[in-house]
């Protein structure tokens, strides 16, 4: 308390205020994880990843399965198309030209926009106008598109956040551009790229409107990539919506908490031996 | 031994957009010599050294006219700029070694340039560490980061990264005003050294480093070559008023 004493009472207010956010930040994330767990896990038995969905049986595993189709897909379009698009901006195009700007007004445009309009597109556009109908592939497109903003916006910042002082190094070596940023600037900006993708991974797995209007919400094994499925979040939304398995409904969510976690926990083991003894 | 010219600058006028940097300047620098630049801050120490190895290229609206020759050859007329910079190595104000271990900061430049054996890069990282007498001090610690030295050792580090390519001429920006003195100290020693085989530019805010290391001082102002010579002549009897009034430290 001695310390406190001394603080001037703005000081003490800030301090209060701090711990006060810290400690309800802290405590809701414990409630909802706590409550998802504990409702959820007395249900996961093996029964619950069956390989088919039956009424008696409510397996979540097509659902995880089209959870995992739908986060690569999606990833495959994405990271790419963003990373490179990124790399033009930064490295490459005039800095602060008028391109430049318009792009960056697009793609945080884009980056605002309501996942259900995505959704609304995704259907008439690859669904109906392309023919894929309700499928992994109109999903993925559409998801792809939703998370590209995202993708390039962090790798953007993260490829700016990389000291000029690193390609005036490399550049005064007698290196060219395309040197320099594949192997100077993107190790260096590698962290912050996935960190990018990992958002990424958590909008597309949370995602349900889009989902339910590109991919479908039916409880089967997809066949091929044309063919429709569900994702965890859409399982999710049909259980509770349906009011009758409602231990179900939790159990999904619990091993939708555990993949996020393992994804992320896996992205961050590749973030950190890509950039081991790096410093 | 007679004196042959490394860099001939002529009539060398630089923007960055619509300011002038650099005003009309002339200067030859002897091969095989430290020719050292001074003047106050924004003078254009550091727009003139960079353009020689048109490292001023990556600055977005920068124009020059006049040419510049190395060896006899323009290096603002058709030439490969990644070779000029091989050719004409840089060490910079702030250390910035890369974010890699310190055996690879030095195979970066070799590699870039189409060294793949392993023997042969081996050989090259210890010549150009020893060159840049940090050999003792990171032999024992090749595969750990370049990060981890200290300030001192990543200069030092990067003049060794510089030497990695087998420049002829050395640029350094205010190499050690970032450093203790006793880094400075080696860094000094270690030019003294170095000139024998490489000719090097270096910039300065000490009036004692350029004492100590240079052969011949160029004092600027305002864009401007206001007096170059022998660096003895220039500290002891300045002829422009304005050059006397700075190395005394009086200017202002
Ligand atoms: N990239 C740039 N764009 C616009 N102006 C610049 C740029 N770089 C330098 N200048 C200007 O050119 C002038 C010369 O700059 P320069 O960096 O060559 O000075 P300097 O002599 O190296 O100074 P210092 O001793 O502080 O390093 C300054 O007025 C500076 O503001
Ligand atoms: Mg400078």
């Amino acid at each position: 308390m001695d310390k406190l004493k001394r603080k001037k009472p703005v000081d003490l207010i800030l301090f209060l205020l701090t711990w006060l956010g810290i400690i309800i930040t802290v405590s809701v994330l414990i409630f909802v994880v706590g409550y998802v767990v504990i409702n959820g896990l007395p249900f996961i038995r093996p029964s619950l990843f069956a390989r088919e969905f039956t009424t008696e049986n409510q397996s979540l595993f097509p659902a995880l399965v089209g959870t995992l189709m739908i986060v690569g897909l999606s990833l495959i379009l994405a990271v790419p198309l963003g990373v490179f698009s990124a790399i033009y901006l930064v490295e490459y195009a005039k800095r602060g030209s008028r391109f430049v700007k318009i792009v960056r007004l697009t793609t945080e445009t884009l980056a605002g926009i309501p996942s259900i309009v995505y959704g609304l597109f995704g259907f008439i556009f690859f669904g109906v106008f392309l023919g894929w109908g309700l499928s992994l592939m109109s999903g993925a497109f559409t998801t792809s598109i939703m998370i590209l903003p995202l993708i390039m916006r962090t790798t953007e910042e993260s490829l700016k956040s990389v000291p000029d002082t690193y390609r005036e190094g490399s550049f005064g070596l007698g290196a060219g551009r395309l040197r320099t940023v594949a192997r100077i600037v993107l190790p260096a900006a590698t962290p912050g790229i996935l960190a990018g993708v990992i958002l990424a991974i958590g909008r597309i797995v949370g995602e349900t409107a889009a989902i339910i209007f590109t991919l479908g919400n039916v409880a089967r094994m997809p066949n091929n990539l044309f063919d429709t499925g569900r994702t965890l979040s859409a399982h999710m939304y049909a259980l509770a919506n349906e009011g009758t398995h409602p231990g179900e409904a939790h159990a999904t969510a619990a091993v939708l908490l555990i993949v996020v976690l393992l994804i992320n926990a896996l992205s961050s083991w590749i973030a950190r031996s890509i950039t081991k003894d790096r410093g | 031994m007679e004196i042959t010219n490394k860099f001939l600058i002529n009539d060398v006028n630089l923007w960055y957009s619509d300011f002038q940097a650099l005003n009309n300047i002339n200067m030859d620098i002897p091969e095989h010599m430290i020719t050292a630049f001074i003047g106050p801050s924004g003078c254009g120490k550091s727009t003139l050294i960079k353009s020689l190895n048109r490292m001023n290229d990556l600055v977005e609206g920068c124009k020059i006219t006049g040419s510049i020759l190395l060896d006899g050859e323009n290096i603002y007329g058709d030439i490969d700029v990644n070779a000029l910079r091989k050719r004409v190595g840089m060490v910079f104000q702030k250390p910035n070694p890369f974010p890699m271990s310190i055996y690879d900061n030095i195979a970066y430049g070799p590699r870039t340039h189409g060294i793949k054996s392993k023997f042969v890069l081996n050989e090259i990282v210890e010549k150009s560490l020893q060159d840049a007498a940090i050999w003792d001090e990171t032999k024992d610690r090749l595969k750990k980061s370049a990060l981890s030295l200290s300030g001192g050792q990543q200069q030092r580090l990067c003049i060794a990264r510089a030497l990695s390519v087998q420049p002829d001429v050395l640029l350094m920006d205010e190499p050690t005003s970032a450093l203790d003195p006793i880094s400075t100290g080696k860094i000094e020693e270690l030019v003294l050294q170095l000139k024998k085989d490489y000719t090097i530019v270096i910039v300065t805010h000490n009036m004692q480093q350029a004492t100590r290391i240079s052969d011949n001082t160029g004092f600027f102002l305002l864009g401007e070559l206001i007096e170059y010579g022998e660096t003895q002549q220039i500290f002891s009897i300045p002829q422009d008023k304005r050059c006397e009034d700075y190395i005394t430290g009086r200017f202002g």
